[in-house]
């Protein structure tokens, strides 16, 4: 009787877990049904190729908004990459002493810290002092976002790369440095560069650091100096605004994001299984 | 073996010093955040005070900055998305880690995974045109008992603190529940193995695993409700930007992130931009906290369990060469 209680009770949450898996798909389907669905309708050649059209007037593109999302992204990357892998480095070679501790707090710190609040920062330290928006200062609030994401992949994968290869460098007579960049480096590189990927493909999905740093442009700019439009902030815009046509505009921008991001996790997850491959098997 | 420890190569000290830099910027950043913070927001401190966090009124035009209603809509948001998001993460963490075929892990792991990676935009967008309409309906289905509820009283509206605490609580399951899968991970095989050699059934089996795990759970839920304080985008399209204090689900109310993001940039006044930094400093130092402590809590778990995991990964390679 009572083994028949504990034994049912096993089931029913057995049965409950299964169940939470199903209802946290719901919303993934939904939402993939949505963009999918209105996004596809929405989209065409003009959308990359056309610059918005003035209030009122329908059709016209985000051909502004995409090139400044590259330019954003391409400045943070630019900012983020060399202090991301170089602190990674750190993190892995000194694993265990309090400098390579405090990097780590300080990299889950920033992690942890709200985007829009990397925003108000930059605003407060690249856009007051020349009272301007500007494409620099959207570049340099994705970068703060993206050092911690590249110091964390770099730390990780060079500390999959086995110690017999570092040893063996050493062996040689290479000093640190050049063991490290010659060898253990190499071994992992393609995994940090698909990190770094992983990390682009989600920092160009912000929106809020932009909001008062890139701001917005109605215009065609690649200058860094000047506000500059956004495929994430144009698609708030227009996902707020009244107008129907824009609501179709940013169902399709939604659609050019999802698919980036879909796109890089699973080639990241292809990498990334290959990786581990490759070292279980050495 | 026999260098002195004071002497250092110069090879091994120029290594130091050029990656250590850059470390050192990363360090550097994470401080000038907090002092930037805290220097754009003096006029607002100097001139309200503590008066800033419990008055009420926030009109721009007037001069008068009372922060409460945001507070109110962050932590009410979080807190309303943590209750209905803990269960479902935990009994994904739970399925994924414990119960699932082997051939489902990995194909739910990259599912979760996919949920955590689509834009906050996008999740504002859907938020505004099916999941808005949706909870409206829901609200004007209301029967008349639960309408005199403090909880569900006001106009059907759909913006409002439900839809904002349904999209922050869809946005959050991911992320806690990939956290706890982690920490159970780091169980000990030999838990659950004990406990099924005790007799014990599935559920009991888990239960132990759980309880083992229950410092580093509590960690990743706590890491979800850091993710769901600091939430802009999504939450600012759905949470109807009323400034109020409301128990109702049905208010339209907000919080300090949608606030930051709708007023910063028109901010005309240096005491407005600053009572608005204020607010970005408070949320920073929240955020901060709640990292900090569910860190720990993570941290004082996966420590000892995943050097044992290594051991046992290690030991298993072995055994296959």
């Amino acid at each position: 009787m009572r083994s028949r209680w504990r034994r049912g009770l096993s089931s029913l949450i057995v049965v409950l877990c299964g169940a939470s898996v199903l209802i946290a798909l719901v919303p993934l389907a939904l939402i993939l049904f949505y963009v999918l669905t209105q996004g596809i309708t929405s989209l065409n050649y003009a959308f990359f190729t056309e610059m918005p059209k003035p209030v009122g007037e329908t059709g016209g593109g985000m051909a502004n908004a995409i090139v400044g999302s590259l330019m954003v992204t391409g400045l943070g990357a630019v900012f983020a990459i060399p202090i991301g892998v170089m602190s990674g480095i750190y993190a892995s070679e000194y694993a265990g002493t309090k400098g390579a501790a405090a990097v780590g707090f300080a990299a889950d710190t920033l992690n942890g810290v709200p985007s829009i609040v990397i925003g108000v920062f930059i605003y407060g330290i690249a856009v007051l002092p020349f009272r301007q928006y500007s494409a620099f200062a959207g570049g340099l609030a994705l970068g703060v976002m993206m050092i911690p994401l590249i110091m964390r992949t770099t730390e990780e994968l060079l500390r999959l790369v086995p110690q017999s290869l570092r040893e063996g460098a050493l062996a040689l007579g290479a000093t640190r440095g050049r063991a490290v960049f010659t060898v253990v480096v190499p071994a992992a590189l393609p995994g940090i560069i698909t990190g770094i990927l992983l990390a682009l493909a989600r920092i160009a999905g912000e929106t809020a650091p932009l909001l008062f740093t890139a701001f917005n442009n109605r215009f065609w700019s690649t200058d860094p100096t000047q506000p500059i439009a956004t495929l994430t902030v144009q698609v708030y815009t227009y996902a707020i605004s009244p107008y129907a046509d824009w609501h179709r505009q940013a169902w399709a921008g939604a659609l050019v994001l999802v698919s980036m991001v879909f796109i890089f996790s699973v080639f990241a997850r292809l990498a990334t299984a290959r990786m581990e491959r490759l070292h279980q098997g050495g | 073996m026999s260098m002195p420890r004071f002497s250092i190569r110069p090879d091994e000290l120029v290594f130091r010093a050029g990656t250590g830099s850059f470390a050192l910027l990363l360090i550097v950043i994470v401080v000038a955040i907090g002092a930037e913070l805290v220097k754009e927001s003096q006029l607002s401190i100097r001139e309200f005070g503590w008066q800033f966090w419990v008055t009420d009124v926030w009109d721009p035009v007037v001069g008068q900055f009372g922060a409460r209603p945001f507070i109110w809509g962050t932590l009410y948001s979080a807190i309303l998305a943590l209750i209905i998001s803990t269960p479902i993460a935990l009994g994904i963490a739970i399925y994924i880690s414990e119960l699932a075929p082997q051939v489902l892990r990995r194909p739910l792991v990259f599912l979760t995974e996919l949920l955590a990676a689509i834009p906050s935009i996008v999740y504002g967008l859907w938020g505004i045109f099916v999941l808005v309409p949706f909870v409206r309906a829901l609200e004007v289905a209301t029967p008349a008992w639960m309408a005199s509820l403090p909880l569900f009283s006001g106009p059907p509206l759909g913006v409002g603190m439900l839809s904002a605490a349904l999209i922050l609580a869809i946005m959050v399951v991911p992320f806690s529940s990939s956290v706890a899968r982690e920490v159970l991970k780091a169980v000990p095989q030999a838990q659950r193995e004990g406990a099924y050699a005790l007799g014990a059934t599935r559920w009991e089996a888990i239960r132990m695993a759980v309880f083992y795990a229950r410092t580093g759970i509590v960690g990743a839920i706590m890491l979800g409700f850091g993710r769901a304080l600091g939430e802009t985008m999504a939450v600012t399209m759905v949470i109807g930007n009323s400034p109020q204090i409301s128990w109702s689900l049905y208010a339209p109310q907000y919080t300090m992130s949608a606030v930051l993001a709708n007023e910063f940039a028109e901010a005309t006044s240096d005491l407005y931009l600053h009572a608005l930094v204020e607010i970005g400093l408070v949320l920073f130092t929240i955020t901060l906290l709640v990292n900090i402590v569910s860190r720990s809590f993570i941290w004082s778990m996966a420590g000892a369990g995943t050097t044992r995991f290594r051991v046992f990964r290690r030991a298993a390679i072995k055994e296959a060469a």
